[in-house]
Order: structure tokens, then C-alpha cells, then sequence
């Protein structure tokens, strides 16, 4: 067992994991608390949520979960390097199409300079002109 | 102009996709803004939004609607020859807006959304993970997932340019300009203004 990283654009989480080749396995238990998805027979849950994983999908090894696997019945994207142990779970493709093609515009909690959060949605009621740059 | 505008119920925020809070503190300092500078130092709103350039400007309505999406726009024409974009034409639409009330229907507005692909997110989560990698110092295991970035997505330039500086590249040096070269030789455009 290893310490692994596992990067999500809602956060991070470090966890006791088995690096077995290029797979990465992990227990339920485990990924539940970190992830929010949890197996169980009828597939992977979170809330009222539940994807389901046929017999091909190679997601249990044992009592523990492939992550490749996990990313792939979610059809999330999956960075994964075993040698650094760490890997990124992104969001789909189609998960952030929906909410952009809502045109809702997607709500974001980000600090200032002082460390003071903001929120996009802090601002209902006025006109917002939002502006992405960068230093270099 | 800002001032004119926020009389108006209007707000500037603005959002600098950079590796930590200390590479974009002398822009801000130096601009002192009166409005919302906040910092992103996971490149979460170009994941949200499908952001592929900087400076990448949207419109957000009083109810959270997106009635302008990913536009190109300049404070001013310093770079004018560079980028071809008239700092004056966005400027005279935003105007219109928060004085008016005009902005494009919602079928223009969808007409004009760019969707992410699914290699546009394997190439943010490649570039996620090569961003945590050398924040470690593990410049080893992060190269080859910042060119496998810039492989999966090469129109995502918040992630090619973006990742220069982090790999000790310079992101206005020659690396950078000849990116851009075949770029446009290629037939792409430099800079994606909205057509209307």
C-alpha cells in the first residue's frame, strides 16, 4: 500500500492505495469518502444517483475498485501517472456542456489577494462583466 | 468608464488563471482595483466556462444568465497590430448593454457557445496533474503530462501557453511566437473575437 493523490477540480484527497502495475486499486470504503461514489449492487451511487457497471467494465478487483475503471463507468477523463501516484479525475465533457449550454452561467468561489473568498453568485441582481487573464 | 457603470448595477470581476497568488499580485497592486480581483490557481474557471485564451471576457445578466459568451476584448489598442482586435468595438457593446439593455438573443448565444470535447478534458485533467507534479518540484513526472496537454488540446491555450512558465519556458519568448506562427499557418485564427 502507498499514499496516492487523487486531484478533482473540487479538491484533493490522499489516500492508502495499492499500485499494482499501471492499475491503481483502492477500497470502496475508501473512494466513497473521497469521491461521494459508492458501490454497491446496483452500481456506482451517490445520492439518489446510481451509474450502472456491467460485467466488462473491470471495476472491482477483490473488494477494491480499479480507478481507471471508476473514471471510465463515470466517463470522466483520467490522468493517471502510478509512478508519481497521483492522477487527476476530471469532469466530462458532457457534464460541463450541459451546464454551459443551460446558459446559466456556472457558479465559482474563488480568493482575492487577501484570501477573501467570492462568489460569482454573490453578485445576482447586477450586470457581470467576467474577465479571465493571467500574468504571463 | 467602470464608475459610469456600476452606477448602472454593474460589476467587473476579474479572474487571472495563474500557478499561485504571488505571480499576478504586481498587475493587480498596480491596477488597485475597486471591483472583485480574485485568482485562480487551478484553472477551475476555464474547466467551468471552456476557456481556451486570455483575456477571455463574458456578459452575465442580473439573473445568472449567460447573455454574452467567451468574447475576446482589450482594455485598449496598445496591441492592436498584434492582436487585430479594436479595443473600441467591445467597449461601445457594453455600453449598450448596461445603459440599453441590448445583448444577443439566446439562439445567437448558443450559436456562439464553444463545447468542450472530451480530449479538451483529458487535456485539463493531464494538465491538473502535471501542475500539482511540479508544484512538488517533480518536474520529472510532470513533463511529459503538460505535453500530453498540449497534445490532446492544441486550440487550448490557457493550457500550451499557460504551462510555459512552469516548465521554465518563456511565454513570450521565441517558444511562444513560433507556437503561434504554426498556429496561424495552419488557417487558425489569432484571436477569436465575436463577429457580432
Amino acid at each position: 500500500m502507498a499514499t496516492f493523490t487523487l486531484l478533482e477540480p473540487s479538491g484533493v484527497h490522499a489516500f492508502e492505495a495499492q499500485i499494482d502495475g499501471h492499475r491503481v486499486l483502492v477500497d470502496r470504503a475508501t473512494l466513497a469518502s473521497a469521491t461521494g461514489w459508492d458501490r454497491k449492487p446496483e452500481g456506482l451511487c451517490r445520492g439518489d444517483v446510481c451509474v450502472p457497471v456491467g460485467p466488462s467494465a473491470g471495476l472491482d478487483v477483490d473488494e477494491r475498485v480499479d480507478l481507471a475503471a471508476f473514471a471510465s463507468v463515470l466517463h470522466r477523463p483520467l490522468a493517471l501517472d502510478t509512478g508519481a501516484h497521483a492522477a487527476f479525475l476530471g469532469e466530462s465533457a458532457s457534464t460541463r456542456t450541459a451546464a454551459l449550454d443551460s446558459l446559466v452561467a456556472p457558479d465559482f468561489t474563488l480568493p482575492d489577494l487577501e484570501g477573501r473568498m467570492h462568489s460569482l453568485s454573490e453578485h445576482k441582481g447586477k450586470k457581470v462583466f467576467l474577465v479571465a487573464w493571467a500574468s504571463w | 468608464m467602470y464608475e459610469e457603470l456600476k452606477a448602472l448595477g454593474f460589476v467587473v470581476i476579474t479572474v487571472a488563471l495563474d500557478r499561485n497568488m504571488d505571480e499576478p499580485r504586481e498587475w493587480i497592486e498596480a491596477a488597485a482595483p475597486t471591483h472583485p480581483s480574485l485568482i485562480d490557481t487551478t484553472w477551475l474557471l476555464a474547466d467551468l466556462y471552456n476557456i481556451d485564451q486570455v483575456p477571455t471576457v463574458l456578459w452575465i445578466d442580473e439573473a445568472g444568465q449567460l447573455v454574452r459568451p467567451k468574447d475576446v476584448a482589450f482594455g485598449s489598442n496598445d496591441f492592436i497590430e498584434f492582436t487585430g482586435v479594436d479595443a473600441n468595438t467591445h467597449k461601445q457593446l457594453l455600453y449598450e448593454w448596461v445603459r440599453d439593455g441590448k445583448h444577443l438573443s439566446t439562439d445567437r448565444v448558443r450559436a456562439h457557445l464553444e463545447l468542450p470535447s472530451d480530449a479538451d478534458q483529458l487535456a485539463r485533467a493531464e494538465f491538473g496533474l502535471a501542475r500539482f507534479l511540479a508544484d512538488r518540484g517533480d518536474n520529472d513526472h510532470a513533463e511529459p503530462h503538460f505535453d500530453r496537454a498540449g497534445e490532446l488540446a492544441p486550440a487550448q491555450f490557457t493550457i500550451r501557453r499557460g504551462s510555459m512558465r512552469m516548465r521554465g519556458k518563456d511565454p513570450m519568448g521565441k517558444e511562444f511566437m513560433d507556437m503561434m506562427t504554426a498556429w496561424t499557418t495552419a488557417g487558425n485564427p489569432l484571436n477569436k473575437a465575436l463577429p457580432e
